[in-house]
């Protein structure tokens, strides 16, 4: 069922296309060698480049320009072996050049795709128009005194790829998918760290409303979108004041919009009439940016296992279900966990600890799998103690608790704790003897044809030995006694 | 005199110890006492740097050193920044600018030993041809004529030429971005090179026209120039548009010859309201290198009537970019307003002359949305047959040889009711700027008003030698000895 707002009118579908600033993972600016670490004090980690001094000249730096092309293989996207760097003017405190050099007319990486999937399990490809290389600009504090604004100009000069998508979006969720997916892409190829909270990731949403088979409508743009969840609220909200005016006779105007996320709506900022003309042209401080193919091709060759390729790996090479691969590729740490997991082991059985009790693990303890109480390899050999008997499943999640908390490997916490399971048939044969004893009424109901109450059993069975019975010879020694 | 000196005799006359390097400076620190006021050459004087410069550069001397500048007194146009110094641009906005960093080009300077008497005076942000546009005033031109109007050195680098041909320095930086070191070199009777567009470095040096910027020397022979070049030029992985090719030996070319060299005579340089004695210096020019051995050929470069015309898009338009940074935020003036738009606009209204602010505007209306079409992206393609009209004569000949200017140094005061033909000053020279080629001034003799004209060499892209050879040869045979009246 595909996403639509209802109108008086009727259904309209939602037209989405998102402009992503990505910072890139590099240690200097994309034309400076002012450093790019976030959070430093303001002001010091800038160049007389980054500032715009007088004579200052601007020099491409290498690295950023491989992330760039990184990416673009990583998109499945056209490497641009020429590609320019173009000036938008335009005056602000915190642009000190006043100007921001960007790709315009000629980007680094053209056409490519993001495949996104959805909840009902059906995937979609969202074309990639373009991705180019920018500079970001400075930041504004206007907080710090009450007539003045402060400057930081530590942003200035860091490289951004700004990725643009289609309008191939049709809901929000859609639209959430695609910056999960993106970011994961970003994040596996080690070109954006996607934070969004540190504004290492903003998008600009585009959005149009229209009825069902018609062009596409005016669309307005809502900038600076710093969260998954803003980006759908921004989505939805602006959609709904979409069809709300176009349905009170009006005219939707093309307009850039910002969210207010406390009021959930969006207002606009500033018209059509009053954009910028940003006076674009080739920086002639730079060189046309040629690539060289065979260094290109180094790249590609360089390249990590994309998500795409290790989801139909782990279904085909694991056999895991769609789904279970989704969710274990989604960050590259946890499908490397989870192969080191899995490794020579059940991979269903693996997968099934890691999406159940290993994640509850983290979230309850407020860890990432990067810090994890548990380690791979202790999960691992936990997986070996049940696979060997040592312990049953119950006394496995007992176990596991206690490494969460203590840090320990399992064979020791089952040895101090003396968890081992019970597999002396004698043992167990006696505790069965004992429990039909102690329950002569249940044992005669049983006899009469309650065949429910076996289960009973078994759990009375496994109290008397401490859970620690094995599972099946518990059942093999009940059945035995009951025929 | 010491100040009467070559750049080269007196490297030679140091190295035999005849004198020293701190009598050489103060040589000229002193004619700069006397003259400077007059002629407004320097902005600013750095006469205790300039000493300690040379009392290091004698105990250099007296080691053995020898650093092909060392001890040798210039000036800096004050477009270059110079760490410590202040650096104005010519302009108000600069008024206090004082740069924590030092050009390259300024750099090499001081690294082959020279010794920096003072920021030149210039059109401010090196934008005109007569440096009436100074915020520090006028510079007057050391030559004077019968009626006893005070002349223009030219521009924009009439500071460093008028310096020069003053004996207030052995010789100077200069920057050209559309004839700004030919034009003025040919007004003061002193020689001049722009080199091809990426053989010095632009960093460090306050932008007006990225691609088409470029620094050289100004002194008062071709040899002289050739040696400063020397140290000037290079390869720096901080200037993109740097070329990554060695320094050749500019000095040794000076001494090559013409003899077996092909000379171009663009047909279209040519024309009926040229004035009569600027013709016949062109053509005694010519006669002088057949005489030393060289082929004189016609060429043509059709599109050089588009040089003028395309240039005044190009170069407003980087400048309109290029000096958006001068906004009162982070260096230089600030006036306070009321707003942020409010303290652009009286910074900016405050900080920039009307030449400035003509151009940046003509810029911002060139690349503005509808017009870009019409005006830059055609001037980049009118560009670019510009460059082709060269290349092809190129095939032909080894270096064209031309006029400099259209007529000698005119009145200050003169041609300014008229932006136009003060550009028009430019003609014969903006066709190289905007191909990117070399181009040399060199004194060819005077008009009946007793007025320097100078020659224009042009020639292939980073073939800066035979430049030099064929100036040199043109040099030797004007046998340029006339010193300016003013200096009596």
């Amino acid at each position: 069922m595909s996403y639509t707002v209802e109108g008086s009118t009727g259904p309209w579908e939602v037209v989405i296309g998102l402009e992503v600033h990505a910072q890139v993972t590099s240690r200097s600016k994309l034309f400076s060698g002012a450093a790019t670490a976030f959070g430093a004090d303001p002001n010091t980690q800038v160049s007389f480049v980054d500032a715009a001094f007088p004579g200052m000249l601007p020099v491409i730096n290498q690295e950023c320009v491989a992330q760039a092309v990184r990416t673009g293989l990583g998109l499945d996207a056209q490497i641009n072996l020429v590609s320019r760097f173009d000036r938008k003017n335009y005056f602000y405190a915190d642009l000190p050049a006043g100007y921001q050099i960007s790709q315009y007319a000629h980007p680094v990486v053209g056409a490519g795709t993001v495949e996104i999937e959805l909840p009902d399990g059906s995937s979609k490809r969202i074309g990639v128009t373009r991705l180019h290389l920018e500079q970001d600009a400075g930041k504004s504090l206007h907080d710090q005194h009450p007539t003045k604004s402060y400057i930081d100009l530590n942003r200035s000069g860091v490289a951004l790829m700004e990725i643009v998508s289609e309008p191939d979006l049709r809901s929000p969720e859609e639209a959430g998918a695609y910056l999960r997916k993106l970011r994961t892409i970003l994040r596996y190829l080690g070109t954006c760290d996607g934070n969004m909270e540190e504004g290492s990731m903003r998008a600009d949403v585009n959005v149009s409303v229209r009825h069902a088979g018609e062009p596409f409508r005016t669309r307005c743009e809502v900038k600076n979108v710093n969260s998954v969840r803003f980006v759908m609220q921004a989505i939805e909200a602006e959609a709904v004041r979409q069809v709300a005016v176009w349905e009170a006779g009006g005219t939707v105007d093309q307009e850039t919009r910002l969210f207010d996320p406390t009021r959930g709506e969006t207002r606009s900022l500033r018209s059509k009439e009053d954009a910028h003309d940003y006076r674009y042209f080739p920086d002639p401080d730079l060189l046309p940016l040629v690539l060289d193919e065979a260094w290109v091709a180094q790249l590609r060759a360089g390249l990590p296992e994309l998500p795409d390729a290790k989801r139909a790996r782990f279904a085909a090479g694991y056999g895991l279900p769609p789904y279970d691969a989704a969710v274990l590729v989604a960050d590259q740490e946890t499908a490397a966990f989870f192969e080191a997991v899995a490794q020579g082991r059940d991979a269903k059985q693996a997968a099934n600890w890691m999406m159940g009790d290993f994640f509850a693990a983290l979230n309850r303890t407020g860890r990432t799998i990067a810090d994890s109480p548990v380690s791979a390899i202790a999960l691992g050999q936990l997986l070996d103690l049940l696979a060997d008997k040592t312990i049953n499943g119950r006394i496995a999640k007992e176990v596991f608790e206690a490494m969460v908390e203590t840090g320990q490997d399992p064979a020791s916490i089952v040895e101090s704790k003396g968890l081992r399971q019970v597999t002396d048939t004698g043992a167990i044969d006696a505790a069965v003897d004992k429990v039909l004893a102690a329950h002569p009424d249940k044992l005669a109901e049983y006899r009469s044809g309650k065949d429910k109450l076996f289960g009973f059993f078994v759990g009375q069975v496994m109290k008397a030995m401490a859970g620690k019975g094995n599972p099946a010879l518990v059942n093999e020694a009940l059945k035995a006694r009951l025929l | 005199m010491l100040t009467d000196l070559t750049l080269v005799q007196a490297r030679d006359g140091l190295r035999r110890r005849s004198f020293t390097a701190a009598e050489l400076t103060d040589a000229h620190l002193d004619a700069i006492a006397v003259h400077n006021p007059a002629l407004n050459a320097y902005i600013t004087v750095t006469a205790d740097l300039a000493r300690q410069q040379a009392a290091a550069a004698d105990a250099a001397l007296a080691g053995g050193d020898t650093r092909p500048l060392l001890g040798l007194p210039l000036a800096i146009k004050d477009l270059f920044c110079t760490k410590g110094t202040r650096t104005t641009a010519g302009s108000r906005i600069l008024e206090s600018f004082v740069p924590p960093y030092e050009s390259t080009v300024t750099a090499n300077l001081l690294r082959d030993g020279a010794v920096f008497l003072g920021k030149a005076n210039l059109d401010e942000f090196a934008m005109g041809s007569s440096n009436m546009t100074s915020a520090y005033g006028p510079v007057q031109s050391p030559w004077t004529r019968g009626d006893g109007a005070k002349l223009v050195p030219g521009g924009s680098s009439g500071g460093s030429a008028a310096a020069v041909a003053a004996r207030l320095a052995l010789g100077a930086t200069a920057t050209d971005t559309g004839g700004s070191i030919r034009q003025p070199a040919s007004f003061c009777g002193i020689a001049g090179i722009k080199p091809t567009y990426g053989r010095c470095s632009r960093w460090g040096i306050v932008a007006f026209a990225s691609s088409l910027d470029q620094a050289g020397p100004v002194a008062r022979t071709v040899e002289d120039c050739a040696v400063l070049l020397g140290s000037m030029a290079g390869f720096d992985p901080l200037d993109s548009t740097s070329a990554q090719l060695p320094v050749p030996d500019f000095a040794a070319a000076c001494a090559r010859g013409v003899r077996g060299l092909r000379i171009g005579v663009p047909r279209e340089y040519r024309s009926d309201d040229m004035p009569q004695e600027v013709e016949a210096l062109w053509q005694q020019g010519l006669g002088w290198l057949r005489e030393q051995g060289a082929e004189i050929v016609d060429v043509s470069l059709p599109h050089t009537k588009y040089g003028l015309a395309t240039y005044y898009i190009v170069a407003p338009a980087e400048c309109s970019s290029n000096l958006a940074r001068y906004d009162g935020v982070r260096f230089g003036l600030r006036v306070d307003g009321q707003d942020l738009t409010d303290l652009y606009e009286r910074t900016r209204a405050e900080g920039f002359g009307a030449e400035v602010k003509r151009r940046i505007m003509i810029g911002t209306y060139v690349l503005s949305a509808g017009y870009y079409d019409a005006y830059y992206l055609r001037a980049q393609k009118v560009r670019a047959l510009i460059l082709r009209d060269f290349m092809e004569a190129f095939q032909h000949v080894d270096a064209l040889v031309t006029p400099t200017a259209p007529s000698a140094a005119f009145a200050q005061g003169e041609n300014m009711d008229d932006p136009i033909k003060m550009y028009l000053n430019d003609i014969f020279t903006v066709p190289a700027s905007m191909a990117g080629v070399p181009g040399m001034s060199v004194p060819g003799g005077l008009d009946a008003q007793g007025l320097p004209l100078g020659l224009q060499v042009l020639g292939r892209p980073f073939d800066e030698e035979t430049v030099f050879a064929v100036a040199a040869a043109l040099e030797r045979a004007a046998g340029f000895a006339h010193r300016p009246g003013g200096l009596a």
